[in-house]
């Protein structure tokens, strides 16, 4: 577990540095992408992926709210951050596999799994941005 | 919005053309940078308005931006060709752009400033870049529950990946078959790893390595842009993402059909 958080804590900096974010958001989002990854890695065993990964968007969405708050910059640096880890290009390689092995079946269930799984992220992402909104008219 | 007519009169016609052009940059910038469209049509809305324009209208499309300072005044187009991912200049804008709104900076230091941020050249240099998505790809590897084993065989072919789309994007102008050509060199690469005895599971270490092509940012900006009522610029850069994705699929892909 240790391992996976520190990992996924790298995963994310270095995932900042390949779209340029500025050199002082690098720790704020490797933290955010750590976050996402430990949820993701707690609700999946009981819940599945696609929950997993709606809980961990929302989640990174209001952390990412905060920080743009917080340190004034752009909110999409920080959410791009924590969606990286979430991202089911695992899920879509292996179901790109079973198309090439002309098992049809397989690919189309990985493949709907794969768009599941994006949706879920989508929607998690607008969840946070919902309440977001809720929260501010109801001031 | 509410409509009132007089409003732009007040300035005359050449701080007119000086404020819209000075969005104009910004919006420019801010696209061709991957921000948002919101995010975009917002900052040149708020700008215009710090410039004494109250009234402005903005239509941003990823490929293009409209933009008419009042309703008296002509509007002007920009188009956009070239996409690339540097967040740095978004949050550089966005800070010109908040500093003009509090009266901080006037209008010449911020266009002084933005025409800066666009000649400035990427952050990070590009073997910043290559280290990055190196490491990115062996982490992804563990994280996906790759053996610790596979570290090294992901980290050399998601370096390799990385520089290969640089590269090839320098040589072929269309980013679908520089990404394409990139995902079957990881595939050989990663390929050749296992074979030669360094890697233990192929799956695993192609996932990993192929993580830093992966249309994370695109696929985000879409669904915001969705959501935010931007249908035209939520379904294209979905489209944008899902043809990378398919890119790198069949890259893969051709790998398997070869070996």
């Amino acid at each position: 577990m240790a391992a996976q958080l520190v990992v996924s804590f790298i995963a994310s900096a270095a995932f900042t540095i390949l779209f340029n974010a500025p050199k002082r958001s690098l720790l704020q989002c490797g933290l955010t992408g750590m976050l996402s990854w430990f949820i993701y890695l707690m609700v999946q065993p009981r819940s599945g992926p696609v929950l997993a990964s709606l809980c961990a968007s929302a989640v990174v969405g209001m952390l990412s709210l905060f920080f743009a708050r917080f340190y004034k910059m752009p909110l999409i640096i920080f959410s791009v951050a924590g969606i990286i880890p979430l991202v089911p290009g695992g899920l879509a390689y292996d179901s790109m596999r079973q198309f090439v092995e002309n098992d049809y079946t397989a690919a189309v269930q990985l493949a709907a799994e794969a768009f599941l799984i994006s949706g879920a992220i989508a929607m998690g992402l607008i969840l946070s941005e919902v309440l977001n909104q809720v929260l501010r008219r109801g001031k | 919005m509410e409509h009132n007519p007089d409003s732009s009169e007040s300035l005359a016609t050449a701080d007119v053309d000086t404020a819209t052009s000075l969005c104009l940059l910004a919006g420019k910038i801010m696209l061709q940078s991957g921000a948002e469209t919101s995010r975009v049509e917002d900052t040149m809305t708020r700008m215009a308005a710090s410039l004494g324009i109250p009234l402005s209208h903005s239509y941003v499309t990823p490929t293009g931006i409209i933009f008419q300072a009042g309703s008296e005044a002509s509007s002007k187009l920009i188009r956009i060709a070239e996409r690339t991912t540097d967040l740095q200049k978004v949050t550089a804008v966005n800070s010109v752009s908040r500093r003009l709104t509090n009266g901080t900076i006037q209008a010449a230091e911020a266009k002084q400033e933005l025409l800066g941020i666009d000649r400035a050249a990427h952050a990070f240099p590009v073997w910043v870049l290559i280290a990055a998505a190196s490491i990115a790809s062996a982490s992804f590897t563990i994280m996906f529950q790759g053996d610790w084993r596979d570290l090294i065989p992901s980290f050399i072919s998601g370096g390799i990946g990385y520089s290969a789309v640089v590269y090839f994007h320098r040589l072929v102008k269309v980013k679908f078959f520089a990404e394409l050509f990139a995902a079957f060199l990881v595939g050989l690469v990663s390929m050749l790893l296992v074979q030669s005895g360094i890697g233990a599971q192929l799956d695993k270490i192609i996932i990993g390595s192929v993580m830093p092509l992966v249309p994370g940012l695109l696929i985000t900006n879409a669904v915001r842009d969705l959501m935010a009522g931007h249908l035209v610029s939520g379904l294209s850069r979905g489209a944008e993402a899902f043809l990378t994705a398919f890119a790198i699929g069949t890259g893969i892909a051709v790998l398997f059909i070869f070996f």
